[in-house]
């Protein structure tokens, strides 16, 4: 039973799950009814020795990371038959199946030595055994919540036999004040919103952070010198420093290769906005392309051999793929509208984009040679996908109209489902999801 | 003379630029350095005075008589005709004021992807320093500089509020340029 429901979900997070209107591309129908999240049970985290508020909070994070998925649901603890007095109490599991739980996660939460201890066991209930081996993390008070994503995303990772992503951060633009007057600052947060940390002040426009792959430093674009310039800051101490510019161009859209050592990124010289590749402090830079359009918003496929990139050169936005060295490229977007902001996702196999069309944007993923084109989202200003990092689901930004109107991060899985306002970290634009953290 | 003569152009082509597009200058009060005249979040003219609106040779008159902002269709950067109009009365007036130098500012509206805006403001930006360059002023006293979408002059979902954001703003100050 529950070796079926695992497949089960599996299946779900990677089908086709949005089901587009057919009688025109601005209306979006997510079928809501067919999947049923995972019912597991999880009792009170237990209180082995001065755990204190630690063993409710972390449960609590734990639950938010499996429930916020959309792929589990927690039974609530007024259903639970058995009572757990110790870590190693015997199961009875007829007492979990009579409640339908699928699955049981127990826990317990101690102090020891200045560090906070999280063990935990999780059962198959229908199967009566263990699935995997019971597990023991420790980490300092102030990581706290880090411990309980790690337990969630080895939770999810056992039942769904895909690696996890909670243990992650996002680096974006926080926004305050009105559209015509807006300030922006680099943020970065917990992949929930959590833990919100400014990199720097709002004294000038940030733009498009990209997360290197250790997710150890930041490159974005800054206007600090008056002109669009790019920037690398490193996360930990907010240390900056400008990459060298050619007088009289504007660069912007940086992003790292997979090994960290190159960028790619847009350099304007005369109105003309080409791509070009450099090492990772600038040096060397390589034109990529050379044409009258405008080429932008680059993205490496993983293993770094080719780059997906947006051009006008057709007449409007569309999205091509190239060498990592340059060289012809391919158009793989051929839709009605508008198609930009390419992103290839971690495992591969799919690029995600934003899709302009009659005056609503999309976020949409397609397959790297074009095909088989899903529009996962819709609104007035939906833009700027970022992939988790085990490409199942894509963080992205969603402005309102007017003046009043704030943009938010707002993620959805690759489905099409479980669309959701991500934490509370005020405005926000242009989020880059990080690498699950060791 | 001359340069009065050449006043006189700059404020007939601000008739013209007013008489076809009523919105542009909202109920028609200049505020130098102000709501439109400083282009992108206080750029204004490098700390010098605005003046008098009236004294042709002050930055106020070219903002608010010559007409500092140019305006674009959708997704291009094509000049218009009412654009080259005001173009003109810049290249003019800059040519008779060779003490002043220009930022020539590119702007989108929402409705495009942030990045991609960028490079078009940058597009816009370009042909308003290249129209420039050809009615003779020198290259060296004009830089561009786009914003994209990151300083909208209206704020509704409009397309009367976006049409007003399509533009470029040619932002004075002294100095003979680089």
């Amino acid at each position: 039973m529950f070796r079926f429901a695992m497949a089960a979900v599996a299946a779900l997070m990677i089908g086709p799950a949005v089901a587009l209107a057919q009688d025109g591309p601005l209306h979006i129908e997510i079928d809501e009814g067919v999947i049923e999240p995972l019912p597991y049970a999880m009792p009170v985290f237990l209180d082995e020795g001065g755990a204190g508020k630690f063993a409710s909070d972390i449960a609590g994070v734990v639950n938010a990371d499996l429930e916020g998925t959309g792929l589990f649901r927690r039974i609530g603890d007024n259903a639970y038959i058995q009572k757990f007095s110790a870590f190693n109490t015997p199961v009875s599991y007829a007492d979990w199946q009579a409640i339908n739980a699928q699955a049981l996660i127990v826990g317990g939460v101690s102090q020891q030595g200045g560090k906070v201890v999280v063990k935990f066991r999780l059962y198959d209930v229908y199967s009566g055994q263990e699935l995997g081996a019971g597990q023991q993390l420790a980490a300092s008070p102030e990581s706290w919540r880090r411990l309980a994503h790690k337990v969630a995303d080895v939770i999810y990772s056992r039942i769904t036999g895909e690696s996890g992503y909670f243990d992650s951060r996002v680096v974006f633009v926080s926004e305050t004040g009105p559209k015509n007057a807006r300030q922006k600052r680099l943020a970065v947060m917990d992949y929930d919103g959590a833990n919100v940390n400014y990199l720097t002040d709002s004294s000038t426009i940030v733009l498009a952070p990209r997360f290197s792959p250790k997710g150890d430093r930041v490159l974005y674009t800054t206007f600090e010198t008056g002109f669009p310039r790019i920037k690398v800051i490193n996360v930990s101490n907010a240390a900056g420093q400008l990459l060298p510019d050619v007088p009289g161009t504007m660069a912007f859209s940086p992003r790292f290769s997979p090994d960290g050592n190159s960028i790619v990124y847009s350099l304007e010289q005369n109105g003309n906005t080409d791509l070009y590749k450099s090492s990772a402090t600038g040096g060397s830079p390589v034109r990529l392309t050379n044409s009258p359009a405008i080429e932008t918003a680059p993205s490496f496929s993983p293993d770094g051999s080719r780059i997906v990139f947006e051009s006008d050169r057709s007449g409007g936005q569309q999205i091509y793929i190239m060498s990592a060295s340059g060289g012809e490229p391919t158009r793989i977007s051929f839709g009605d509208g508008r198609y930009g902001t390419p992103v290839w996702s971690p495992r591969g196999d799919l690029i995600a984009f934003t899709k302009q069309s009659g005056g609503r944007f999309f976020i949409g993923v397609m397959r790297t040679d074009g095909s088989e084109e899903r529009l996962l989202t819709a609104s007035y200003l939906d833009e700027g996908p970022t992939w988790a990092p085990n490409g199942r689901v894509i963080m992205f930004t969603r402005e309102a109209p007017g003046a009043g109107g704030g943009a938010q991060l707002f993620s959805v899985d690759i489905t099409g489902r479980n669309l959701r306002k991500v934490g509370n970290p005020g405005g926000a634009s242009d989020p880059s999801w990080g690498p699950l953290r060791p | 003379m001359n340069f009065a003569m050449k006043a006189a152009i700059g404020l007939a082509v601000l008739g013209l630029a007013a008489c076809n597009n009523p919105d542009k200058y909202g109920d028609g009060v200049v505020d130098p350095g102000g709501a439109y005249g400083s282009g992108a979040y206080g750029a204004g003219a490098g700390g010098v005075s605005q003046g008098n609106i009236n004294d042709p040779n002050s930055p106020a008159y070219f903002n608010g008589r010559v007409g500092d902002m140019v305006h674009f269709l959708v997704d291009q950067s094509t000049l218009s005709g009412e654009a080259i109009q005001i173009l003109s009365g810049q290249a003019q007036w800059l040519n008779s004021h060779p003490q002043y130098s220009a930022i020539i500012e590119g702007h989108a509206d929402e409705q495009g992807t942030r990045e991609y805006n960028l490079a078009l403001g940058a597009r816009r930006a370009s042909a308003v320093q290249e129209y420039l360059i050809s009615q003779g002023v020198s290259s060296a006293r004009l830089r561009t500089v786009s914003y994209g979408k990151e300083r909208p002059l209206a704020t509704c979902a409009a397309e009367s509020c976006f049409a007003q954001n399509r533009r470029a703003v040619t932002v004075i100050s002294l100095g003979a340029g680089s």
